[in-house]
């Protein structure tokens, strides 16, 4: 078990204050003029040697990302941009480091911001998180009146302004470019790509989208050093991580871990184990809903980090961990997150507009047992034409559930398909 | 968007003329578009305010454009694909239930039972007859180590089960206000309820 001198967030679960006073406390904002004298190229080697990887969902290089920043101005401006549309069904992460940590993610913004030659940063939070952005808010007024955010910011000789901007309940906007057109006073539709967004991004500038925990992390990283960082979790997968463990479990709750804990012990330890004990375990979602799931033999030695996921088809996500007992219809579960899907699809590629609607009733069609062997198969054929058919990964999201549930319960699902005899054609199948 | 609940006129108050303001003020100088969301909210929560129910008619969409510059049709579009804009009215209490498969699993069917009951309503995107209450179905809160969760107006709800959801909702009925927001068990946000494994020095009191 990690030691709680390990973790980065000390207030994870808000017993302590939050205030600047209480984050001080903390160690937040000591010396952070001479983290920034080391320079921007410093900061992003250092960043990149600790081995941080993106920890809202895709896990990429997060020193790497903002090293595609240019290192000269054109005229445009760049801008640091913060992903906290927390919305992956499962993920309760973000919320606790905004509410209870909020001077981390405000540091981080000014140091991230920095080394990438941003003078503003946006904050883009989930609208229904209305108490948790009130909250950061009044953390970033603090922060302006202690003179840690706007000119000279925190003495380091460089003007920073950091803009909090409320969504308004769309999951959606989580997707990066999705999140800018939003942030741009649109429709959350995500972007094609090529351009990327750190060549034209927000108002058609240089922009990186990183999401809250991998920025809260990093003033905390650079003072203690990359090593210490890189030494814990596995290679390839530094570092520690929130973990969100919901569902059937004695005690759900947030914890923050090693990348590469045993899924095992996270649930036994932390969670106070499945309801009913080990072997009345069914399945885990490993990483918010977009993840495959895993029936009960996967989890038995399952390790979670990014590449051990990966390994078994599934990933680490959002790192949400959806726990289900055998008293669970996992069939309906799943069909529950296509449902999801299919209400949040933003309707701009046909394949997911139409999709995930299909993929959903079909699911619905096999809960209630009136699905057919041919129909289970057309389902599985429509998912494989969803994925990899649209502009952003939404359409890979809505697809991977469903296709993870016939990899882990094909004799469950086929089951409920055996007695049923279609009264009508297949033609009709997907109406 | 009915004709018949369209309010004949809509102007910003001074109270919602200085949030105006300041939310136009964030964004960079002609970027004022990115003030959309903020300005469909301020006029949400001035109708609140003035009327008791929290909506947006189509009159206040048409002040936001000219406001910003834009088409009306473009603030339109913003209102109805964003799900927290309500484009016709709410009750007092607009009960945002999740039933996404983490709260589904903790019995998010126990809260929406429990809130039909007690309200009257029979389905999702239905007013009570009091016209206190208005339930909807949403998909994922974020908060999904404390559900089930019932979000009422702006505050979270959590760790719900049939009986204190009755209880909460028995209560506004009675004209009480809303209590404090966050767990129903007294849990400390996303701590376990018990036998707390990490950070165990947080768990002594802060002088």
């Amino acid at each position: 078990m990690l030691n709680d001198a390990d973790r980065i967030y000390q207030n994870l679960y808000g017993q302590q204050d939050w205030h600047l006073s209480g984050a001080r406390a903390r160690g937040d904002w000591n010396a952070t003029a001479d983290i920034l004298a080391r320079g921007r190229d410093a900061i992003i080697e250092e960043v990149k040697a600790s081995g941080l990887r993106g920890r809202g969902g895709a896990g990429f290089p997060t020193g790497m990302k903002w090293s595609f920043m240019p290192k000269q101005s054109d005229g445009r401006p760049s801008y640091l941009v913060v992903n906290a549309d927390e919305s992956e069904p499962g993920t309760c992460k973000d919320r606790d480091i905004i509410r209870h940590e909020p001077h981390k993610l405000i540091e981080g913004s000014l140091i991230a911001g920095f080394a990438m030659g941003a003078h503003t940063a946006f904050i883009y939070i989930r609208g229904e998180y209305y108490n948790e952005a009130a909250r950061l808010q009044a953390a970033i007024e603090e922060a302006y009146a202690a003179g840690l955010l706007g000119k000279n910011a925190a003495g380091s000789g460089w003007d920073f302004d950091l803009v909090l901007h409320r969504g308004a309940g769309a999951y959606i906007c989580g997707e990066e470019s999705a999140l800018l057109e939003s942030l741009e006073g649109k429709k959350g539709m995500p972007r094609m790509k090529p351009p990327f967004p750190a060549a034209m991004g927000l108002y058609g500038c240089p922009t990186t989208v990183n999401n809250v925990e991998s920025i809260a992390g990093v003033p905390t990283i650079l003072r203690r050093g990359a090593a210490w960082f890189s030494a814990l979790g596995r290679p390839k997968n530094a570092g520690t991580k929130i973990f969100c463990i919901s569902g059937h479990v004695n005690r759900p709750c947030n914890v923050e871990e090693e990348l590469g804990t045993p899924l095992k012990d996270l649930i036994e330890k932390h969670a106070g184990g499945v309801r009913g004990g080990w072997d009345n375990l069914q399945a885990v979602i490993p990483g918010g809903a977009s993840m495959p799931i895993l029936n009960k033999e996967m989890c038995e030695t399952q390790l979670m980090d990014f590449d051990s996921l990966a390994a078994v088809r599934s990933g680490l996500g959002s790192g949400a961990i959806i726990v289900m007992d055998k008293s669970a219809d996992v069939v309906k579960a799943i069909w529950r997150l296509s449902k999801f899907f299919k209400h949040e699809s933003c309707g701009q590629c046909t394949p997911c507009r139409e999709g995930t609607g299909w993929m959903m009733r079909m699911m619905d069609r096999i809960v209630q047992g009136k699905a057919s062997m041919a129909d289970i198969a057309l389902m599985e054929q429509v998912t494989t034409q969803v994925a990899g058919h649209t502009i952003c990964a939404f359409g890979d999201a809505a697809a991977w559930p469903i296709q993870g549930l016939m990899r882990a319960f094909r004799p469950l699902v086929e089951q409920r398909a055996t007695d049923y005899k279609p009264a009508q054609p297949l033609a009709q199948a997907a109406e | 968007m009915n004709a018949n609940i369209e309010p004949t006129d809509f102007v910003f108050d001074a109270a919602a003329e200085a949030a105006v303001a300041k939310a136009i003020a964030r964004y960079p100088a002609g970027k004022q578009a990115s003030a959309v969301m903020a300005l469909l909210d301020i006029a949400q929560r001035q109708m609140e305010r003035l009327t008791g129910t929290a909506w947006v008619p189509r009159l206040a969409m048409d002040v936001v454009a000219q406001r910003l510059g834009i088409a009306p049709a473009r603030v339109y579009e913003i209102a109805t694909f964003y799900t927290m804009y309500n484009t016709k009215p709410v009750g007092k209490y607009h009960l945002q239930v999740c039933t996404t498969t983490p709260c589904w699993l903790r019995g998010s069917d126990e809260v929406v039972s429990s809130c039909k009951k007690v309200t009257g309503i029979e389905g999702f995107g239905q007013t009570s007859e009091d016209g206190l209450f208005t339930m909807t179905e949403v998909e994922c809160l974020g908060g999904c180590v404390n559900a089930p969760i019932l979000q009422i107006n702006d505050d979270y709800y959590e760790d719900l089960d049939a009986a204190r959801t009755e209880a909460l909702l028995n209560e506004l009925k009675s004209g009480a206000p809303l209590p404090p927001a966050g767990s129903s068990i007294g849990r400390q946000a996303s701590a376990p309820v018990t036998n707390q494994t990490a950070l165990l020095n947080n768990t002594k009191p802060v002088e």
